[in-house]
């Protein structure tokens, strides 16, 4: 079908707000009589609590009250499992112990609230906080994944005899087999270190207990507004329609804003019904450091099993992922992983061993990518030794390896985060892969550039890498669409926004529908009083998900309009077309009837609505696929190092992006932009340091260093097109893309351009100082 | 209360007067006592810049500065550059070149590029990249910005 406004680069409508001050933030709500907390927050990541005293803080004028544990009385009560039960595997261990509202005794990481004061401004409570005194009793930290498992470690969970989280196995053919064929067996270690999302707003959140309405009102900077308004009436005791949550404009996600409940969402909502006054809570850089989820942290054991001429017979691995103190999110992250380590490849046989452990650190939910860039990282790392030693040219080996396009749907045989079965459903790599080597040009950069450059005394490198994204998965998201009298088009889904350009890329969608202007659509996200049903943002299912929920309602509300028109007109439906806001009879253009006059014509104020049809011209439609859409890419770069400073400079970054149908190129590029910066952030800049007692020593913005405009480099956005095939708009996601193959490219290019050296990188984040230290190793074993 | 200190200023052309505590956040005053809450406060230690505002036509991170050190300035922000009838060329530009997703730190990006505009009306993409470099964007690696600020350089060229 040829699209007239699927797949343009409209200009965003949601701009001319946030462009102007105009757009609301959760900070931006302020009500009369409204109070503020400030939360009093472990200093020590691991520590029983002896003593509380509150009597001081108390009597600061301001404050309204201080609260612990016990004061919420029944109230108390752990986190609700988010992604559980654990998957339909045999023999799954999965340890479910949820973060808690306020510490009770002992507490599990550094930044775990203790404490809430509520008083009539923020500067007060932050005071009032500071005078709260407490005793503790330290204890050993547990913070190393792999000696927490070891039988004299400290415990986090004392309930537990040791500090695993969860255990599964995953298997695909029978690796033993493949590894006594094989000609070469490579057996390397990772560790892949935690980051941050680092979203530029931190979260927030406002509640509003009305006593006389009985009725809770919620602004919460989260991405998933429908099961945190379930969460809450169920925690509150209350009926659904008594809570509304709104996600109004949000300022950036990347994952962790659909942890749910963190701990400010269990205590707030119970203030406000204690208090009867809305109260307040911002989260500042300094507590997002500590409270707010991360993501990142594993180490492998990988073992590659390969024939003479560089074909992957099997890949064995064993995984310890670190999930921090708590795991309410369950084994999404290093399900992930576990799907993306045999990357785009064509592997009979898999084994691998998933181990996770509790730690005295901060909590792990999915960021950008979600145990997808640590997969692709190792079996792209693999490849590029396995090359190596096979003197086998990089680009040769995955070649040989790839998943041909007449293998789709690709069933891998495991479970991925869904649960669902591992089924790539298209794609095409092959002329993608050696697109991104043509405009990044590779032949002429190795016979001409480098040796150029090297007899220059420069150090460059060139490295290019091929990935798989899994996107779009269910387990379903809806939208309602209706035409109102004036004949404009409001909508709404379920998902909330956090810059993804929702509210134009959908509204694209119902315009080449429905035949109106994208300025016609008005497109509500994340607002529980429109829609009741969803889940949110997440695993880059927006466009898939979502997208093809608002496709469908649209594609109902036309048929309705048809139906009507036809009667209307007298005129067969096949006959009529929409366009500019009207239905007309194809020949006789004077023989129409605008929108807005039909949706009139559909909800009579009197005579009889005919029985078996519905009033209005609305439909409210969902989709949930059997499993998600994945997209490929392949991300080239050519960087400089240079050697003495160890300072790092980007010259040329390709990208080659296939996710199908794109709704509005404008914004798949965006998407890929920033997904790229936090990647190279991963790669050398961003990195928690955590130090033997639990605590971060990077918790600002000033020592924890996301790229700037200065690290980027200038990003060339190629696009491919190979459709869903399950779903109606063939739309694959694209949100985390641009994150999850940078490590693998940039630590490719970095060894290309220290060739002396023989570099074998498994590790994330480098950094100048760390890369100094691996030279200065080669120096030393020289 | 007592030791309140009393505040004139002039925002976006406005003036005002108010009683303010001494250790008020200019930013604070601004979002929470005026309103403006288009000023946007990313890190509250003066690195992410989205707080951005002029204070007599330059630069300054309303987060690091009380509002009593802007006694008888003159402030300027996201507000008052453009209205959304009638948006100021860098602000069209923005739109026109996607230069934003979440639009959190948008507000700092402009007000930290409409003076350094006037002073260097045809930058070059190595200079635009050193001027928004105090400016944190997590959403979109900075390309689409900086494709909107020569977008801007020009639309202003041209009146
Ligand atoms: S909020 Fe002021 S610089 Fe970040
Ligand atoms: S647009 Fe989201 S931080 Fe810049």
């Amino acid at each position: 079908m040829k699209h007239k406004i699927i797949g343009k680069r409209v200009k965003r409508v949601e701009d001319p707000r946030l462009l102007t001050g105009g757009a609301l933030f959760v900070d931006d709500v302020n009500l009369p009589n409204m109070l503020h907390a400030a939360f009093l927050r472990s200093d020590y990541a691991h520590a029983r609590i002896k003593n509380i005293d509150t009597s001081q803080a108390k009597t600061i004028p301001g404050v309204v009250g201080v609260y612990t544990a016990e004061d919420m009385g029944d109230a108390w009560e752990p986190g609700p499992p988010l992604v559980s039960p654990p998957p339909t595997l045999e023999n799954v261990i999965f340890n479910s112990r949820r973060q808690v509202p306020l510490v009770k005794d002992k507490v599990k990481h550094a930044g775990e609230i203790i404490a809430v004061v509520v008083a009539e401004n923020r500067y007060i409570a932050e005071d009032a906080v500071e005078e709260i005194s407490l005793e503790y009793e330290p204890l050993p930290a547990v913070v190393d994944l792999e000696k927490c498992l070891e039988p004299d470690s400290p415990l986090v969970h004392e309930d537990l005899d040791s500090n695993l989280a969860a255990h599964l196995i995953q298997q695909k053919g029978d690796y033993q087999k493949a590894l006594a064929t094989a000609d070469l067996v490579i057996k390397k270690r990772f560790h892949l270190d935690r980051g941050a999302a680092a979203a530029m707003e931190n979260r927030g959140l406002v509640v509003d207990w009305n006593e006389k309405d009985q009725h809770l009102m919620v602004w919460d900077a989260t991405q998933s507004p429908i099961p945190i308004r379930n969460g809450m009436a169920s925690r509150l005791g209350l009926r659904t329609h008594q809570v509304r949550v709104v996600a109004p404009f949000v300022g950036g996600g990347f994952g962790p804003k659909i942890m749910m409940f963190y701990a400010e969402e269990m205590v707030l909502p119970w203030l406000t019904r204690q208090l009867k006054r809305p109260v307040k809570w911002i989260e500042d850089r300094r507590e997002n450091f500590y409270a707010t989820t991360q993501e990142r942290e594993q180490i492998h054991e990988v073992e590659m099993a390969l024939s003479r001429e560089g074909r992957i017979l099997g890949i064995k691995q064993k995984i310890i992922h670190d999930t921090g103190a708590y795991d309410p999110y369950g084994l999404t992250t290093p399900l992930n992983t576990q799907s993306h380590s045999m990357g785009a490849y064509d592997v009979e046989n898999y084994y691998s061993e998933l181990t996770v452990v509790f730690t005295n650190k901060t909590i792990v939910t999915p960021v950008r990518g979600a145990g997808r860039p640590q997969g692709i990282f190792i079996v792209e790392r693999m490849l590029d030794f396995a090359a190596r030693e096979l003197d086998l040219d990089p680009r040769e080996i995955r070649r040989l390896n790839f998943i041909p396009p007449e293998a789709f749907p690709y069933n891998h045989e495991i479970i991925d985060q869904a649960f669902t079965d591992l089924v790539f459903d298209s794609g095409n790599y092959l002329p993608a892969y050696n697109k991104a080597l043509e405009k990044i040009g590779y032949d002429k950069f190795i016979q001409e550039e480098q040796p150029r450059l090297r007899a220059e005394g420069k150090h460059v490198g060139i490295g290019v890498v091929p990935f798989i994204e899994t996107t779009g998965v269910g387990p379903y998201e809806g939208a309602r669409v209706a035409i109102e009298p004036s004949g404009k088009i409001s909508a709404a889904t379920g998902v909330g926004t956090q810059g993804q350009s929702h509210m134009t890329s959908f509204a694209q969608i119902i315009a080449e529908v429905l035949g109106v202007e994208v300025e016609d659509v008005s497109m509500v996200t994340g607002d529980t009083a429109e829609i009741h049903w969803g889940t949110g943002t997440f695993a880059s299912r927006g466009a898939v998900v979502a997208g093809n929920a608002v496709n469908a309602a649209a594609l109902d509300v036309r048929q309705k309009v048809l139906a009507l028109a036809s009667k209307v007109l007298k005129t067969p439906e096949d006959e009529l077309e929409l366009e500019g806001g009207q239905v007309r009879a194809a020949d006789i253009p004077e023989q129409s009837i605008s929108l807005g006059e039909l949706a009139i014509l559909a909800n009579p104020f009197r005579g009889a609505v005919e029985p078996g049809t519905e009033p209005g011209l609305e439909s409210t439609k969902y989709f949930g696929p059997a499993y998600g859409a994945t997209a490929f890419g392949v991300h080239g770069m050519i960087l400089e190092v240079d050697p003495e400073t160890m300072m790092i400079k980007i010259h040329k970054y390709v990208t080659v992006e296939d996710c199908g149908t794109m709704l509005n190129p404008l914004v798949v590029e965006g998407q890929i932009h920033g997904g790229v910066s936090m990647g190279l952030g991963n790669c050398y800049y961003e990195k928690l340091h955590f130090d033997e007692s639990g605590q971060l020593l990077n918790a600002s913005l000033a020592d924890y260093l996301i790229p700037s405009a200065s690290e980027m480099p200038h990003i060339e956005v190629i696009h491919e097109n190979t459709p869903a095939p399950n779903n109606a708009l063939g739309t694959k996601g694209v949100g985390e893309a641009g994150a999850i193959p940078v490590p693998a490219a940039f630590m490719q290019a970095l060894e290309n351009a220290l060739p002396e050296y023989n570099l074998e990188i498994t590790e994330t984040p480098l950094s100048p100082n760390r890369l100094y230290e691996l030279l200065q190793k080669k120096e030393r074993n020289k | 209360m007592e030791n309140q200190f009393d505040l004139s200023l002039t925002v976006n052309g406005v003036s005002y007067q108010r009683e303010v505590d001494p250790r008020r956040l200019l930013s604070d005053f601004l979002r929470h006592d005026l309103g403006l809450t288009g000023t946007h406060v990313g890190c509250e230690h003066g690195v992410c810049g989205a707080c951005t505002v002029l204070l007599d036509g330059a630069p300054v991170r309303s987060c690091l500065i009380f509002a009593p050190q802007a006694h008888e300035h003159e402030i300027t922000t996201v507000e008052g550059l453009g209205t959304i009838d009638d948006m100021h060329p860098l602000q069209e530009a923005f739109r026109e070149a996607h230069a934003l997703q979440c639009g959190f730190c948008t507000p700092g990006f402009l007000t930290t590029l409409l003076p350094w505009l006037e002073e260097h009306p045809q930058p070059s993409e190595e200079e635009i990249r050193e001027a928004i470099s105090g400016n944190l964007c997590r959403c979109t690696g900075y390309q689409h910005i900086i494709d909107a600020v020569k977008l801007a350089a020009e639309k202003m060229a041209a009146g």
